[in-house]
């Protein structure tokens, strides 16, 4: 391939900047100064979108309405494992307003357990059986009513200690394959290996398998710090829930989806219905939040799709709260055993780790692998296991694995830093390798002013303060199968389109931001097209892999589209396109400053009506990690916590958060800051209050709603105060990557760490409720 | 500020009606996390509960919705908040956790916020019904909305409306909230996305351009 040589910038500005060669391809933009020298990138620039979320006018799924458009609501299974005997519809279809029912059959496989029966097993309360198609929702609820199931019931398991007991009722008495929308990543779980309910263990993951010599290692420990940590199934509860409006004409099948990911539903669709990729389009213009469950067509999209098979009309389906929280996704639970052993200095000589969590009926239950990496060690072994109970199946939730390992890691390494009489910040400037987290840890430090720390439990008085901190790394996830296409219309407008959809994260608002850069213009002449499958394809929002992955081929593509238009410059100037620029809206002569004209008027020279240029995600600048293939860098962070513990109530409150994150080049410091936010406040949340509780006498979940299900409101936000440290790698046009992830991670580590530097006693379970802290305390048994 | 949302309880009538029964449950809505009682629903009379006998068929209604005297055929059952979205095609309106404890909802009755997930739509009667497609007046956006903008106060957009019907009712009635003002206003604002402080800010922003 042709390459040249170019200098970019390289390190942390105010810290250790210096520039780089690399070696890039040659038909790439040249490289961008850090963004102080830019106009419009790492800049506060309103979401594009802004004004039509404020106003109303924001079309999300849930409000299309189209012409003949009926409502359908799902069949669900009211009992948490038993073989369907028969499903009797007749009262439903007479129902007056009901115009279709589907019932899923079963595709009997060899080898599976119900392999004769007409329906499938029902193996969670609240499993899809079936869907009405209706005038109105409520007549659809109606007819589900109407609906009679036959179940021959058998035993089931929900809590995850007892579905580890020998002679527990068992899930699935097959092996299973891994769900396609599973919460760990990097690693495919093996459900065929195991005993009983409990599958795995995984033991390896994109960052390879065990290290060294784990006895050797705590062989040479002098300090050793073991203990258990667990915590809870909490969902996601995005505010618009899962689902669909199908409209199949003849030759398009189109679906509007609340979807992260247009292109994956529109590839399950394809392919369920044996259609071609051609003949499906995915359209989400607006999503009302997802959070990692929102990847697949799931089985109402297959299941609107079908009603409008049988009744030729749009189908509306879109899942109620009591539906998202049992049947669509959940962050697994984990209880985590860990063990660190370190040297007097400090230096680690071994980690070892053994997890098992619960997913429900799905697989990738791990705790991720920040313990693997986050701080070198030369002996490491890790064990993860899935244990299968009836209950709905777990889902990626930002940054999968990550945050309940972060929960564990992170209070293990302030025990040894304890044990080691040394200040937990101090103690992992000696650990930790990573240039942007020392940089983080200083700056975050002196906003939070740490100093302030005293020793835990020295606090006097009913309400007690304490400061924690916890760490993070995400990997640098980058999806080459990112596609965009950049327009030039000859009466100067511009225009982006790809299938990658804005999630909420402010996707359409940095694409603007990386054409007005480079093309020369505002961002108010960008026309952001995104969302639809009958644009490029995109990268699924997920994992942090968005700004990465799609914001380089952008930038090329724009780059590219400039070039062309400059060629009709310069023949019209009898001069060499290299010679011309795009400034402030205007085509200029970087030698001549007479010649210049403005871009709407350049755009006039086109002979098409539009100048266009796809471009894909190209490698990164000095490639990628192998075996993997994951980008070189991670994206780390650093999160101090203040919270106050009243001993006489057992409340806690978070006082205040300063997180310090770094994504590359930022790329909008309002929607950083958001997301920050945003991820915080989960972490919060995680913390101190969500858990889902499921009745074990009869696998239905107590808290499917919005009062019962604990989340923070108004009252329970803690001062945020977000610091983002540029960090520039030279490995691609933009250098840009996501914050979605890593601003979820560090949080619950961080706060479980304050606690205990209040109270002085360590916490080793979320949520961590009054009821926990009074125990810890002695004053309740 | 905060007693506006809160007024006494009107007598119950007899029989069970959606309301009542959301009432028995003992939902609260601005605040849920809170030990408040806070139902917006209980602010309102019932306007056309005279002994009178409505439904199951549909029948044809009149409402007020931001300056426009409309007429829509509804169900009994239905709440104001399908009224307005699947009659109306008033979509901004969001309906979330159908039970009053999660503010997306949010319109005013009369200028005060109600749930409208909790109310039927035949308990409006002559009040006037104002929506998040009512809030700008002849294009020009309030300045809630415009600091929401400005400060970035909404990620995925799906509690925006409802916030914002909280924050503007806020500043139009309060000169000069503080934190706490606008805090307990969102109260029972349920934001997933985890947006609040850029909301916090953007309103007290608001405020002070406001006069």
């Amino acid at each position: 391939m042709d390459t040249r040589k170019d200098k970019f910038p390289h390190g942390i500005p105010g810290h250790n900047l210096s520039e780089i060669e690399r070696e890039i391809p040659i038909e790439e933009p040249p490289a961008w100064p850090i963004n102080k020298e830019l106009k419009v990138i790492g800049k506060r620039v309103s979401r594009i979108d802004a004004h039509d979320k404020v106003t109303g006018k924001a079309k999300f799924t849930s409000d299309m309405k189209l012409p003949g458009m009926l409502y359908a609501k799902m069949l669900r299974s009211n009992v948490p494992h038993a073989e369907i005997t028969g499903i009797d519809i007749s009262k439903a279809k007479s129902l007056p307003g009901v115009h279709a029912i589907h019932l899923i059959e079963n595709a009997p496989k060899e080898g599976e357990e119900n392999k004769g029966s007409k329906y499938p097993m029902v193996k969670y309360a609240g499993q899809p059986l079936g869907g009405v198609a209706a005038e109105s929702l409520e007549i659809a609820k109606d007819a589900i009513k109407l609906i009679e199931v036959n179940y021959q019931i058998k035993p089931f398991v929900i809590d995850m200690e007892k579905a580890m007991e020998i002679g527990a009722p068992i899930v699935f008495d097959v092996p299973i394959e891994q769900q396609a929308d599973g919460g760990d990543v990097g690693e495919v779980h093996d459900g065929s290996k195991g005993k009983g309910n409990v599958r795995g263990p995984s033991t390896s993951s994109f960052f390879g398998g065990p290290r060294g010599d784990l006895a050797k290692g705590f062989e040479e420990a002098e300090v050793v710090v073991e203990n258990t940590y667990r915590t809870q199934v909490h969902t996601h509860m995005p505010l618009e829930t899962h689902g669909v409006v199908v409209d199949w004409k003849t030759d398009v099948m189109t679906v509007y989806a609340s979807t992260q990911n247009t292109a994956n539903v529109r590839n399950e669709m394809a392919s369920i219905f044996n259609l071609p990729k051609s003949k499906v389009r995915v359209v989400c213009e607006y999503m009302g939040g997802g959070f990692g469950a929102k990847h697949s067509a799931g089985s109402y999209g297959p299941m609107a799709a079908n009603l409008a098979k049988k009744t030729g009309r749009p189908v509306w389906l879109m899942l109620d709260r009591k539906e998202e929280h049992i049947a669509e996704g959940n962050r697994p639970s984990s209880i985590q055993y860990l063990k660190i052993g370190a040297k007097k200095d400090g230096t680690l000589t071994g980690i070892q780790q053994r997890s098992h969590g619960t997913a429900g009926v799905g697989l990738g239950a791990g705790v991720g692998r920040i313990a693997q990496v986050l701080y070198p060690c030369p002996n490491f072994a890790t064990e993860q296991y899935d244990v299968l109970t009836n209950a709905g199946p777990g889902a990626a939730w930002r940054a999968p694995g990550n945050v309940q390992g972060a929960f564990g890691l992170e209070q293990a390494i302030d025990e040894l830093a304890e044990k080691l009489n040394k200040d937990p910040l101090e103690y992992r400037d000696l650990i930790d390798k990573s240039e942007v987290r020392k940089v983080e840890r200083q700056r975050g430090a002196a906003l939070f002013n740490w100093s302030r720390r005293q020793p835990a439990g020295s606090g006097k008085g009913v309400v007690r303060k304490g400061l924690g901190v916890g760490q993070s790394t995400w990997p640098r996830f980058v999806t080459l199968d990112s596609s965009v296409e950049i327009k030039i219309h000859n009466d100067g407008g511009v225009e982006v389109r790809s299938s990658v959809q804005d999630i909420g994260t402010g996707t359409k608002t940095i694409l603007a931001q990386v054409v007005a850069e480079e093309m020369g213009l505002q961002v108010k002449d960008i026309k952001v097209n995104i969302g639809d499958t009958f644009f490029p394809v995109g990268p699924g929002s997920g994992g942090s892999v968005v700004t990465g992955s799609i914001t380089p081929p952008t930038r090329n593509a724009t780059f590219e589209a400039k070039k062309e238009l400059l060629k009709l410059v310069a023949k019209k100037w009898e001069t060499d396109s290299s010679e011309l620029f795009i400034k402030d809206g205007k085509v200029g002569h970087k030698n001549d400053a007479k010649l210049n004209m403005a871009f709407k008027e350049a755009t006039k020279l086109m002979r098409t009506s539009q100048i266009s240029k796809t471009a894909s995600r190209s490698d990164d600048y000095g490639g990628f990690q192998q075996p993997w293939g994951l980008a070189f860098g991670d994206l780390g962070s650093v999160q101090f916590a203040e919270v106050s513990v009243n001993t006489d109530t057992g409340f806690v409150k978070v006082d205040k958060i300063v997180a310090a994150h770094s994504c590359g080049r930022p790329l909008n410091t309002g929607q950083l800051e958001s997301q920050i936010n945003g991820g915080v406040i989960q972490g919060v949340s995680y913390a101190l209050y969500e858990n889902r509780v499921i009745d074990k006498a009869t696998g239905h979940m107590v808290n499917a709603n919005v009062d019962q299900y604990k989340v923070p409101f108004s009252m329970e936000i803690p001062e945020i105060e977000t610091l983002i440290v540029e960090e520039y790698s030279a490995r691609s046009s933009t250098d840009a990557y996501g914050i979605g992830e890593p601003a979820n991670i560090a949080t619950a580590a961080a706060i479980a760490n304050a606690v205990y530097n209040a109270i002085g006693v360590r916490i080793y379970e979320i949520p961590i409720t009054p009821s926990s802290i009074l125990k810890a305390l002695k004053k309740v048994s | 500020m905060e007693n506006k949302k809160q007024k006494g309880e009107s007598k119950p009538t007899k029989g069970i009606s959606r309301r009542s029964f959301i009432r028995g449950a003992g939902l609260s809505t601005a605040g849920s996390v809170l030990m408040t009682t806070n139902a917006f629903a209980l602010d309102y009379k019932e306007q056309l509960v005279t002994g009178k006998e409505f439904g199951p068929d549909a029948m044809t209604i009149k409402m007020k919705v931001n300056g426009i005297t409309k007429s829509l055929s509804v169900e009994p059952r239905t709440t104001l908040a399908s009224a307005l979205r699947d009659h109306l095609e008033l979509t901004g309106t969001k309906v979330v956790c159908d039970r009053g404890s999660c503010s997306a909802c949010t319109v005013y009755l009369d200028g005060e916020p109600v749930n409208s997930c909790m109310l039927s739509v035949l308990d409006v009667g002559e009040k006037e019904v104002t929506t998040i497609e009512g809030i700008a007046k002849n294009g020009e956006l309030h300045p809630v909305q415009q600091a929401f903008i400005e400060h970035d106060a909404s990620q995925c957009g799906y509690c925006t409306p409802g916030m914002v019907m909280s924050c503007v009712h806020l500043v139009d009635n309060n000169p000069a909230p503080d934190l706490e003002d606008v805090k307990k206003a969102t109260r029972g604002n349920l934001c997933r996305c985890g947006t609040y402080p850029h909301v916090f800010k953007a309103t007290l922003d608001a405020s002070k351009k406001t006069i």
